[in-house]
């Protein structure tokens, strides 16, 4: 080959690299491991982990254990799927043109809006990207906030923000839900957009109807950053007047995996298409006049429009769409309906019975919840969950890390993985650590099965 | 004939997998919600079984090219093999089953991946500080500039502009704009390097920071990044690796050594995590001690004998992430690097180098490099001499198709006419790269002796040219749209 290229040696390949750039020796890292000898060292790290599979998980806060098909893990591994790009080739790219298509189609069907993109990073990255659609739509510079979304998303919406594009205010819940009276107040002329979460982020369902008209009422965009299981019993927010629908992917297919890789779902009226970010597949004709896929309006993103582009994304989370578009596609409008449903019924017995323990209440009273709901303890919620850790459960997300002064709130969410059996072990748990709440002698499980 | 699409194939009450039976009391909906805040029916899902869902999605499958089929030479994707052990460490229920805010002390292993991940990483790059958080290479750049941002604002030094060469990729200018400076365009020399004296003249206490890539879009090494460095740095601003290229560096030259502030890479392209039909990508950025206090928050701590995330980062310019980053590509990217160890990895650039300038002399004498000389891991070739027989580079990417290979990226840069960008990676055999260059050498032929074949390509694919305009003007964007045209196509 060096002969062809007519070079002396190898080196004379990169003689462009100055020597003072030049890596000196081998790199200070370890020698090349086979694969069983790699096998062995991750399996011991994957198990020092506690799993769905040895602990029975409660957890949410916008991540979810929920079922997945076999035939989808087979599916997104082929090779034909994983080891693709972006269609920039469409004659050799139908399949992953044509998926994208169906993904848009299913997200449209759930959120009741016109158009989707091929997806975002994640739902926080997603709120943040609605936002700037808003903005450039309506001219206007400030983002008003539900308490109610996620705080990581708003975290990344001020992220966002700080570049000086936007300013970013709040309006805070009342009973667990977005205090109409504030919001009202809170719709300044200056508020571009109004981003809430159906349901919110203390699994109450919000009043979409009546959120979407008060922002409609002082001229903002309605953005609802939705949960898409959800979305199989609630009234879309499409329906409701939203104007974007965004959320998380997640709990479509896609493993927890330590919270990533997950994928941004993105949805709007087709009277934004020109301001939407990211990829779109859209359907046309080859030369022959079959039917055919293609990625379309490209003159809104960066490789051709550059500064102006709407977004700077290039990479989405392709194979997570695609696992949410197959997720959609295997259970289908029943199957997707019995997840949303044995999810909501399971968490409504979990909720009722907790709340019976002596001491435990539910924080947001009678607010109507989904599958995730807030529980109030009579003692720090840090002791619980290490009491609970020891019946190999994971108990729920402390609202502490999120709000430093509500160390005895308890995020708890049930999928409908959980068995009643699952749910009473907890609550006995509860009800014995409540006996006692500021200690936890409860007795070890039996080993990890 | 076109596959149908899942609504097209949709059979009333047909399903796939079931759940178990309900083991609590079924009140029904209305008990816990009110009526108006429920949907009227099921959404317009598809109902179809197992095994007709799983045929549909296998029979869409085999209409895609793929790395695993035959070579993917996209310039500046780094289409290389992606090891099969590295998807199946990251698929055990270990990693794949955890929750993000599962206690800390109950996922040490994730942590410790992540942990030792950036070990290998920081080394590589020659770099002391690091965050995976950012989801993809584009984000990286945001995650930078908005640390460039608040930097400048600390030193009470408001900063306008972020300087680019004009063969940069779109997302340099795009993230320059979306943070809120102004994107300027320095010119490249003839020798396809950034021009100094243009640099100097485009910089000044306006500069927030430059762009660089390195080697550059033309598969060139900036061999002025030292002086380049300096100019930036004596005006104050930071200097960015864009690391869409770092495949021809590893274990070669240090991005460190040369004086970057910031450097970024994806997994995606130089540690190998699957591509995934356009994503997860696996966003790594790299930055000098300086600026690690802007870093996202959280930040990976050690802690004792493991690992705990440091949230107490007043400085942080805050999450770019809703959790810890594409978790699942670390893995991949950690099962690589120690598959490959020190010794494997000083071998990728190198035959990634190799490969590319084999290439680029076997094709030489049919297509007209954009630049004399050796290249690094890619090389841009000019379709002119084709073109003047009427031939784009358009129509060779599509006749190149019909061999059952994959195009390289046309039309990019944009500083060269008719260009096709050319990466071929290290895990291309010989016998692979011969094949592809006697495909385009044919093609040259083609286009003397049969130009309509080329100007008619491809033929042997799936579909044949797609009208890209009619999908622009027609928008057909889901089911519902097709539904309304009658079917469409």
């Amino acid at each position: 080959m060096l002969q062809k290229i007519g070079a002396p040696n190898l080196e004379a390949l990169w003689e462009a690299i100055p020597a003072e750039f030049r890596v000196r020796g081998p790199l200070p890292v370890d020698a090349p491991l086979a694969e069983y000898e790699i096998a062995r060292r991750f399996a011991q790290w994957a198990e020092s982990n506690a799993d769905a599979q040895h602990y029975a998980c409660f957890l949410g806060a916008g991540i979810y254990d929920h079922f997945i098909p076999a035939a989808l893990r087979s599916l997104i591994s082929r090779s034909e799927y994983a080891t693709a790009y972006t269609p920039y080739q469409p004659e050799v790219s139908q399949g992953t043109l044509q998926t994208i298509f169906e993904y848009q189609s299913m997200i449209c069907e759930l959120t009741g809006m016109e158009v989707a993109n091929a997806s975002m990073y994640d739902g926080a990255t997603a709120c943040a990207e609605a936002a700037h659609l808003a903005l450039g739509a309506t001219g206007r510079r400030v983002l008003l906030l539900s308490h109610g979304v996620h705080p990581h998303y708003r975290e990344v919406v001020r992220t966002y923000a700080a570049a000086g594009s936007f300013e970013v205010r709040e309006v805070p819940l009342e009973r667990g839900a977005t205090g109409t009276a504030r919001l009202a107040q809170s719709l300044t002329p200056d508020v571009a957009a109004f981003l809430w979460a159906q349901p919110n982020f203390e699994g109450v369902v919000e009043d979409g109807r009546a959120l979407s008209d008060a922002a409609h009422a002082a001229g903002a965009y309605s953005i609802a950053s939705a949960d898409p299981v959800a979305l199989a019993v609630l009234k879309p927010p499409g329906e409701d007047g939203a104007d974007v629908v965004v959320g998380e992917g997640q709990p479509l297919g896609v493993p927890m995996g330590y919270g990533g890789p997950l994928a941004g779902f993105f949805s709007i009226r087709k009277s934004d298409v020109r301001r939407l970010p990211g990829r779109l597949a859209g359907v046309t004709v080859d030369l022959e006049g079959r039917r055919g896929y293609v990625l379309t309006l490209q003159t809104r993103e960066q490789h051709i429009r550059r500064e102006r582009a709407t977004s700077n994304i290039c990479t989405n989370q392709g194979l997570m769409a695609l696992a949410n578009a197959v997720h959609m596609a295997l259970l289908g409008a029943q199957g997707m309906r019995d997840v949303a449903l044995q999810s909501m019924e399971k968490t409504h017995y979990l909720a009722r019975r907790a709340a019976q323990v002596p001491g435990v209440s539910l924080a947001n009273g009678d607010a109507p919840y989904f599958r995730e709901f807030v529980l109030r303890l009579p003692g720090p919620a840090s002791s619980f969950l290490r009491a609970a850790e020891k019946r190999r459960i994971l108990a729920g997300v402390p609202m502490e890390r999120f709000d430093r002064s509500r160390s005895q709130d308890l995020l708890v969410a049930v999928t409908e993985k959980r068995t009643r059996e699952e749910m009473d072990r907890y609550v006995e748990t509860l009800a014995e650590w409540a006996r006692r709440p500021a200690e936890k002698p409860v007795e070890e499980a039996a080993c990890r099965s | 004939m076109p596959e149908l699409t899942l609504r097209e194939r949709s059979v009333p009450g047909h399903r796939g997998p079931r759940l178990q039976p309900l083991d609590v009391p079924a009140e029904g909906p209305e008990k816990h919600l009110p009526r108006e805040r429920l949907r009227a029916g099921a959404p317009g899902l598809p109902e179809i079984s197992e095994p007709a869902a799983v045929r549909h999605f296998v029979n869409l499958s085999v209409l895609n090219h793929h790395i695993d089929r035959a070579i993917y030479p996209l310039g500046s994707c780094t289409m290389k093999y992606n090891p099969k052990l590295n998807d199946e460490m990251a698929q055990m229920h270990g990693f794949a089953g955890i929750h993000p805010f599962q206690p800390e002390e109950l996922s040490q292993g994730a942590l410790a991946v992540i942990g030792e991940l950036h070990e290998w990483l920081k080394a590589i790059m020659g770099m002391p500080a690091i965050t995976t958080q950012p989801a993809a290479g584009a984000q990286c750049e945001l995650t930078a500039i908005l640390m460039t941002r608040a930097y400048h604002a600390e030193r009470g030094d408001a900063r306008e502009e972020v300087i680019v060469p004009d063969s940069a990729h779109g997302t340099n200018p795009s993230t320059a704009a979306q943070v809120g400076y102004r994107a300027v365009t320095v010119p490249s020399g003839p020798d396809g390097c950034v021009d100094i004296d243009a640099l100097r003249r485009a910089v000044s206490g306006k500069t927030a920071a430059l762009m660089l890539t390195n080697p550059n879009t033309l598969g060139i090494f900036e061999r002025q990044v030292g002086e380049i460095a300096r100019i930036v740095h004596d005006a104050g601003a930071l200097l960015y690796l864009d690391g869409a290229n770092l495949n021809a560096l590893v274990g070669l030259a240090s991005p460190g050594a040369m004086g970057f502030d910031f450097a970024h890479i994806n997994l995606h392209k130089t540690f190998s995590t699957p591509h995934g039909g356009g994503g997860p990508g696996g966003g790594v950025l790299c930055v000098r001690d300086e600026l690690g206090p802007y870093l996202p928050a959280p930040v990976l701590e050690r802690s004792g004998d493991g690992y705990r995330w440091n949230y107490d980062r007043p400085k942080s310019i805050g999450r770019v992430h809703s959790y810890y980053g594409n978790f699942g590509m670390l893995v991949r990217a950690l099962c690589y690097v120690k598959s490959l160890g020190a010794a494997g990895l000083a071998e990728v650039s190198r035959e990634a180098v190799l490969n590319a300038n084999y290439l680029k002399s076997r094709l030489a004498e049919a297509y007209a490099p954009s630049h004399e000389g050796y290249c690094m891991h890619e090389f841009v070739l000019s379709a002119s001499r084709q073109k003047a027989r009427g031939i784009r580079a358009l129509d060779i990417a599509k006749r190149i198709l019909d061999f059952g290979m994959h195009a390289p990226t046309t039309y990019f840069p944009l500083i060269v006419d008719e260009a096709l960008m050319i990466e071929p990676t290290e895990t291309e055999t010989k016998q692979s790269l011969d094949a592809f260059a006697e495909v385009l050498l044919e093609i040259d032929r083609e286009s003397k002796e049969d130009p309509e074949r080329v100007k008619q390509a491809p033929t042997k694919t799936p579909v044949r040219r797609l009208d890209e305009a009619r999908a622009a003007r027609k928008l057909t964007l889901t089911w519902r749209d097709l539904e309304a045209e009658g079917g469409g196509g």
